[in-house]
């Protein structure tokens, strides 16, 4: 009952201060209401049997990931009373923000429907960091292995289209 | 139901007192400070509040408390006035899970000496040590000024390059013990401890937590003679207080984490647990005073390099010798 009830009010917290990230207009701001949902996310993790994937959450999103998104932003120098960035934005950005969110609501809703009484839903157990560890790294160790690749690609495919625009060479140029 | 409640409250009893014990150790740990660094510099310190001085940290809370809460103009308001707490706040929720003595017998009930003894404790200290970032690059970010936010900028690339090392290098400690809980760590090290076992890993970690309390010869995010007072330069009273007594419990916090990772924890003869860790706590304490009284501050470059290239490297080394030893000995 009780971690029933925490569970929703964890998702609940989760999904608000996700919502509130997308929607700050400051970045230092956005940023915090993140770590907040990454946090509310590893409760979640715990709460359902999970501690090691919860302190990973903790440790490698909220403790390193978004540590250097701020470190980048501190690095722009923009001052807390300046809300300089997406002051241009259109109704137009908000579509695939909306799909998404439509997508998730079709399919909660659907699955509501269809098992009311949640009975379908995997029965709670209790991972120990050892078991967790076994799982990932000997049952399933090449299926990680190729999402971590898929990791790689997608670094070098960020990688290769944010590449610098070539220049022509320019006469005298100092490129 | 009355056993859900005795439990309770004992984690709250427990809870209050290592809440009294680390705040007033902190308090103590300023004024022995001062203290000792006065003696290596052939000065007396302070001795005019109460016998001996002993009165002082009574006296600095006073003066911080009746201070002028002061906000910057064009400030993140907000922000700067969390910032603090934050610091603090992650500093004490370490020790939750830091077993600081042997199970104890009370009325027939077995009591063990930590708040909570997480499975994952080792991964929670790592994870709060990870956000004890936040404090100081909020703090430096929302007061708006030059100073503060190049403190707060040097502070956080400064911890993520130490935190890689003190993570890989608490590794074979993991291995060695065989579990994540700090509780089962202390007690794999009852024969020898893991300081003797593992003496490179003991000196990356003692390293990288000197670096991580950002105090000599590593404490560049406010080194005073360039930044002012580094990220909390625009801070007064006793939010200032905050980040200030933070550090502190910040070096209880990390030398109870090597007491209990490398040192053995509470296990020694004669004495009883508690006694043996508080003793450890202290000459880690010592040991850190004693550093900031005889060490330059480190360049940035220094820093930088020494982090990367050096301890990284031979942390990753550390790890990967001590499982083929482990193999080897099955």
């Amino acid at each position: 009952m009780t971690a029933t009830l925490l569970f929703y009010i964890l998702g609940a917290i989760a999904v608000i201060a996700t919502l509130l990230a997308i929607t700050r207009k400051n970045p230092v701001h956005a940023v915090i209401y993140l770590v907040n949902s990454f946090f509310a996310l590893a409760l979640l993790f715990y709460l359902l049997g999970a501690p090691l994937l919860a302190a990973w959450e903790l440790i490698i999103y909220a403790g390193a990931i978004m540590v250097l998104f701020l470190f980048i932003i501190m690095m722009l120098q923009l001052s807390p009373t300046s809300d300089t960035i997406g002051s241009g934005e259109t109704r137009r950005q908000w579509i695939p923000v909306m799909l998404l969110t439509l997508a998730l609501a079709t399919c909660t809703l659907l699955l509501t429907a269809l098992d009311p009484s949640g009975a379908e839903a995997v029965p709670r157990w209790y991972a120990s960091p050892r078991d967790f560890g076994y799982a990932l790294f000997k049952e399933y160790a090449l299926a990680i292995e190729i999402v971590s690749f898929q990791l790689l690609f997608a670094a070098v495919g960020a990688f290769y289209i944010g590449r610098p625009e070539r220049k022509k060479t320019e006469p005298g140029g100092a490129e | 139901m009355t056993e859900q409640l005795i439990m309770l409250g004992l984690i709250l009893v427990k809870l209050l007192l290592v809440f009294g014990v680390i705040l007033s150790m902190a308090a103590y740990l300023v004024l022995a400070e001062r203290k000792i660094l006065a003696r290596m510099q052939l000065r007396y310190g302070p001795n005019r509040a109460g016998p001996g001085g002993m009165m002082q940290p009574m006296a600095d809370l006073i003066k911080l408390l009746t201070k002028e809460d002061f906000v910057p103009a064009q400030a993140d308001k907000w922000l700067f006035l969390l910032a603090p707490g934050l610091s603090a706040l992650t500093a004490l929720l370490t020790f939750a899970v830091i077993p600081f003595g042997p199970p104890l017998q009370i009325f027939g009930q077995t009591v063990p000496l930590v708040i909570c003894d997480l499975n994952i404790g080792l991964l929670y200290f790592l994870g709060l040590s990870s956000l004890a970032v936040y404090g100081m690059a909020l703090g430096g970010w929302a007061s708006n000024s030059k100073y503060s936010l190049l403190g707060a900028i040097r502070g956080l690339s400064q911890l993520i390059s130490y935190e890689l090392a003190m993570g890989l290098s608490v590794v074979p400690v993991v291995m060695m013990a065989r579990s994540f809980s700090l509780t089962e760590i202390v007690l794999a090290q009852q024969q020898i401890p893991f300081a003797l076992l593992n003496p490179p890993a003991f000196l990356i970690f003692l390293i990288s937590i000197v670096a991580e309390s950002k105090r000599i010869p590593f404490d560049l995010p406010e080194s005073e003679n360039e930044l002012v007072g580094g990220f909390h330069t625009e801070y007064s009273g006793m939010r200032f207080g905050l980040f200030f007594v933070g550090e502190y419990i910040n070096m209880v916090i990390l030398g109870s984490m090597l007491t209990v990772l490398f040192l053995g924890g509470w296990s020694g003869p004669w004495l009883p647990g508690v006694v043996w860790f508080i003793i450890k706590v202290l000459a880690i304490c010592f040991f850190f005073i004693w550093v900031r009284g005889s060490m330059p501050r480190l360049r940035y470059d220094q820093l930088m390099n020494f982090g990367w290239k050096v301890l990284l490297p031979l942390a990753l080394l550390n790890v990967l010798i001590t499982g083929a030893v482990l193999l080897w000995i099955g």
